[in-house]
Formats: C-alpha cells, sequence, structure tokens
C-alpha cells in the first residue's frame, strides 16, 4: 500500500506530464525515498497506481541502475570508475573499500551499513578519485582518509 | 580576456543567489527579449555563430529553426544537464555555481521557439546542483521572470527539474526524451527529429547547459562581440578542462581556439614530475585521441575535427607515458559496454566482446589475431551500423589507440603481460 504522503508526491509528479505513465520514475524515486527500495509488492502498488502492469514499470526500474530493486544498505558508496578515477588509480580505493567492508560490488555490509555500487563519472574529474556516499560528494581521495570517512556514516 | 559565463562565479563555488546574480546585470537579457520577437531571437543566435556545447557542436539557432512557429502548444524545452561522459566535469560548475544564468539562458531559448513548458534533466549525482536549481527556479518564479506573463509581456513559461536515475544513454537527446516521459531511455529513430516531434510528441528543444549559459550575453552584448570572444572561426569562450596525470588539473573559461599545449602546459601546469605527456582524449571518452604532434591543434571544432578527433565536450583526458594504454581503453570500452541500453544488436554484443578482447591483452591471454579482429569491431561497429552515436563514439578511442598506440598492443600480446606497473606506481 502507497501511503498517503506518497500518493500526494506521485500525484504532484503526475500533475506536470500528460498521462500519468510519464510520472512512473518519478513514482518510483518517491517510493525508493521513503523505503530506501522499491520491493516487488511496492512495485505492484505503484504500478497499479499509475495504471500499468507491473512488468512494464519493472522494464523501466530495472533500467535504470540507481532504482534498487534488491534490498540496499543504510548508506550508499557510488565509487567512481570512469576513466579519470582510474588514471587516478581508484582501483587502490576500491581494493581498500572492499577490504574494509568486507563487500564486492552490489553487495551490502552483514550489518547492513553500507551497499557498494561502481558509478560510472562523477563528473569531477580534476579532484579524481571521487566516491559519493548518500548526498555527500569526497575527492582527491586517499587510502588513509576512507577510515575518516566511513566513520561519519552510522 | 572575457569570462562572461564564469567571472561572478564566487570563489567557493556557493552559487549565485538571485539578488547578486541581478546586481551583475542578471536577467537584463529577458527585458530585451520580450521587446524583440521569437524569430528576430532565433536570427540573433544564428548570427552569433554558437554552437552546441555538447558534443556535437550543431548550430544552435539552425536547430531552433526548425521548429514549427505556427502557434501550436505545447512545446518543449529541456537542458539537458545530463552530463555523464566520462572525464567531463564543465556543466557542474555552471549547474552549481550560477544557476540563474542557465534559467535566464533556458527562458530565452524557449522564447525562440515559443515554448511553454521547460524541463531542466539532471544526473542523479549533481545534488548539490539540484539544491541550486530548486532554489533558482523558485526565486526566478517569485520574481516574475518565471510562470504567467513574465515581464508583463504575455508570454508564459514554466519550468520543473527532473533528477534522473542513472544511464549515460540519458545523454542522448531522444532516450532523455524517453527518459522524460518515463519509459526506458533508448534512442529514437530520426526523422522525425525532436524539433517536431519530441517529448511528448510535440515539438522539442533540448539544448547542453553551457550552450544556455551562453545565451543571456549574446542578447546583452550582440553577435558580433560573441565572434570576437573566440580566437578562430568558432564563435564564444569555451569552459576547457583538463584531467589525468598533470600537475594542476581544473577547468577554465577560455577564448574558444586555445591550442591544447596552452591547456595542458599552462594551464594545468604541465605533466606530473617524472611523467611525460603521450597523447589525450580532447572532449570525453568517446573522442579520438590526440598525441604529441597534435599539441599545438586550436581546440575548436574545426581544428580538432582536421587532426582526425572532435572537440567533443572540450574536457581533456590526459595519458601520461607510466599509464597503460590497452589499460586505459579497456577503462573506456567496459564503460560503454555497461552503459550500452542494449536495444541494437552491434552495440549490445560487440561492446562486451571488444572489453573482453581488451581484457585478455591486458592480463597478459591476448592471441596475435586480436588486433585485427578489434579493428574490424571499429568498423563493425561505425557510423550508420548501429542505432544511435553510442557505439561509434565508442570506437573512436579505440581505433586511435590502435593507431597511435599499436606497439603496445603487440608487447602485450608477445610478452604475454602488462609492462606498466601501475599497481606499483598507484601504491606509491
Amino acid at each position: 500500500m502507497l501511503t498517503a504522503e506518497e500518493i500526494k508526491e506521485i500525484d504532484k509528479a503526475i500533475s506536470i506530464v500528460p498521462y500519468k505513465k510519464a510520472a512512473c520514475v518519478e513514482a518510483l524515486k518517491v517510493v525508493q525515498q521513503n523505503r530506501s527500495y522499491v520491493s516487488d509488492e511496492s512495485l505492484k502498488d505503484v504500478a497499479n497506481y499509475m495504471e500499468m502492469s507491473a512488468e512494464e514499470l519493472d522494464s523501466v526500474a530495472t533500467f535504470y541502475n540507481l532504482i534498487f530493486r534488491k534490498p540496499v544498505g543504510r548508506h550508499i558508496i557510488l565509487l567512481c570508475d570512469s576513466i579519470s578515477c582510474w588514471v587516478m588509480g581508484y582501483e587502490n580505493i576500491k581494493e581498500q573499500l572492499s577490504h574494509k567492508l568486507k563487500i564486492g560490488y552490489g553487495e551490502t555490509t552483514t550489518d547492513g551499513r553500507f551497499t557498494l555500487l561502481p558509478n560510472p563519472c562523477l563528473g569531477t574529474c580534476d579532484c579524481a578519485p571521487a566516491l559519493m556516499i548518500d548526498k555527500d560528494l569526497y575527492r582527491n581521495l586517499t587510502v588513509e582518509q576512507l577510515d575518516e570517512i566511513l566513520k561519519k556514516y552510522e | 580576456m572575457e569570462k562572461p559565463l564564469t567571472q561572478h562565479i564566487h570563489k567557493d563555488g556557493a552559487p549565485l543567489g538571485l539578488k547578486e546574480y541581478e546586481k551583475v546585470g542578471g536577467y537584463q537579457s529577458l527585458r530585451k527579449i520580450v521587446k524583440m520577437s521569437a524569430q528576430d531571437v532565433q536570427t540573433l543566435v544564428k548570427d552569433s555563430n554558437l554552437k552546441g556545447r555538447g558534443g556535437a557542436g550543431f548550430s544552435t539557432g539552425l536547430k531552433w529553426s526548425f521548429v514549427p512557429m505556427n502557434g501550436q502548444k505545447p512545446k518543449y524545452l529541456v537542458a539537458n544537464a545530463d552530463e555523464m561522459e566520462p572525464g567531463t566535469f564543465k556543466d557542474r560548475i555552471l549547474l552549481e555555481s550560477t544557476p540563474h544564468q542557465l534559467i535566464e539562458g533556458m527562458i530565452i531559448a524557449a522564447y525562440a521557439i515559443q515554448a511553454d513548458e521547460s524541463f531542466v534533466f539532471l544526473r542523479y549525482a549533481y545534488k548539490t546542483a539540484a539544491e541550486a536549481i530548486t532554489l533558482a527556479i523558485h526565486e526566478a518564479e517569485q520574481a516574475g521572470y518565471l510562470g504567467k506573463n513574465i515581464l508583463g509581456s504575455g508570454y508564459d513559461l514554466h519550468m520543473h527539474l527532473h533528477t534522473g536515475v542513472g544511464r549515460y544513454m540519458c545523454g542522448e537527446e531522444t532516450a532523455l526524451l524517453n527518459s522524460l516521459e518515463g519509459k526506458r531511455a533508448t534512442p529514437r529513430a530520426k526523422p522525425p527529429f525532436p524539433q517536431v516531434s519530441g517529448l511528448f510528441g510535440k515539438p522539442t528543444i533540448v539544448n547542453n547547459v553551457e550552450t544556455l549559459c551562453c545565451l543571456p550575453h549574446i542578447v546583452n552584448n550582440g553577435a558580433e562581440w560573441f565572434k570576437k570572444l573566440s580566437l578562430t572561426q568558432d564563435a564564444g569562450t569555451k569552459l576547457y578542462g583538463v584531467s589525468g596525470k598533470v600537475k594542476k588539473p581544473g577547468a577554465w573559461e577560455l577564448p574558444m581556439g586555445v591550442t591544447l599545449r596552452e591547456l595542458i602546459e599552462d594551464h594545468a601546469g604541465g605533466m606530473q614530475d617524472g611523467l611525460k605527456f603521450r597523447g589525450a582524449l580532447p572532449g570525453g571518452a568517446s573522442t579520438d585521441f590526440l598525441v604529441a604532434e597534435h599539441l599545438d591543434v586550436k581546440m575548436d571544432f574545426a581544428g580538432v575535427a582536421a587532426a582526425g578527433s572532435r572537440l567533443g565536450t572540450g574536457t581533456v583526458v590526459v595519458l601520461d607515458d607510466r599509464t597503460c594504454p590497452v589499460g586505459f581503453v579497456k577503462n573506456l570500452e567496459q564503460f560503454f559496454a555497461q552503459e550500452s541500453c542494449g536495444f541494437c544488436t552491434p552495440c549490445r554484443e560487440g561492446l562486451p566482446w571488444i572489453e573482453k578482447i581488451l581484457n585478455s591483452i591486458e592480463i597478459g591471454d591476448g592471441r596475435p589475431t586480436d588486433i585485427k579482429l578489434l579493428e574490424d569491431h571499429t568498423k563493425y561497429l561505425g557510423p550508420g551500423n548501429t542505432f544511435c552515436a553510442l557505439a561509434p563514439g565508442a570506437m573512436e578511442p579505440l581505433q586511435s589507440a590502435i593507431k597511435y598506440f599499436r606497439e603496445d598492443f603487440e608487447r602485450h600480446i608477445n610478452e604475454k603481460r602488462c609492462s606498466y606497473s601501475v599497481k606499483m606506481s598507484m601504491a606509491m
């Protein structure tokens, strides 16, 4: 069941497009923001509300890498793996992050704290390597900074 | 040296608020255009020789001129703020620091095609920009620059921010429109072109952020002034950037047509100590390599094209002599393979194959026939064989890497290893 608040937000998105279905990505974003990921049940609820089949909505949801169809941790780490960060040694950051958190790409720590995902170019190439945790961007990363950064997220 | 787009940006990059923006001449161009006909605005921009800064370099005024001007409604204007070309970080600066400049530019573009609805399509990762633009749209509405009857002119324009949920494909204008319509971001067949049948089947213009930010200055200072900003025949200034192992990576607004050497040696401070320049992608991941013999190439659309590449986004990624060119290209192709939308076969099947071949070569498992196989692929996935420009773009760095760094590919295959100790230099 979508909450009244979710419906209010989704309706706002619907109001600026000519037909309901066009706001389906916005609707998925609303649900994800409130529930951290889009479960099968949520997907069906959204599809129902948007007057789409669950299959059609899922084909949209699974196309976009930042709509999560599986449970994720409380914090999402997006590690830039594109060219400038590669030249500047992001692979070392990846190795250390994986070692510290004991997870690889697409995995979540056992305490549910972090999910680690690779991300194409974060658009801060003059300050590579870079990563984002939730809304926060970290640039000119060194391995030494990782503990301090991770500590901020419970 | 004039820097119209960036001169008022705060040192710390904090967004220029409405009052600050108005104090430095912000929204004056709107007062001018509402007294002009839409046709005159189009002609002014066509005369300025402004070309799209998103990568394709098409004349902005000419692009607008294909929109039917017969009073039909609705029409749409979309700012492409989905900056996802690897190595590109120029629009971020404009989005975060001068959101009102973008909005003013969007209103001019929308007025020129008589659009009544507009969207900013912003990539997910630009969180700071999202906050700045949300606030700026609200401020512009309150001040009467957006909404109904703008500045008492009778012209109405609404603006909305759409934040994306990933995928490089969204930067392709027809895929972007599909995404805005709540669909998978796959490209559309052209024709019909978006100017005639775009968002929701209505006439639509999609312009890049930097392109739009040039507009208020063209309106305020004129077409001739804009042309004179440049050192060459391509008008205006350009936000250039350099990343990679240079002393001072960064982005700078400079006259269009500075040389690659000036960018790397003067602005980026030259290569890091002990490293030599080997080559560079002049404008993002999907542009052909330039090498040392091209350092004096003028970085405008014609100059870079004459050197066999594209200006693209004008943000340079440098390859140094201690970084493996095969590994470099493997990283690029891995990106393109992952970001292929899967809609057309050569791209969906070809790019992962290329990534696998490059990976084999890089880890010392390559075969002598692999280079020919890669070369064949650059043709199979080249222009005309795929549905959109993603795969041909992906072939540009590959074909030029084989051309300029062939001995590296051969040495990997012959010695069955990568001789660049990337890991060791990173650990230092």
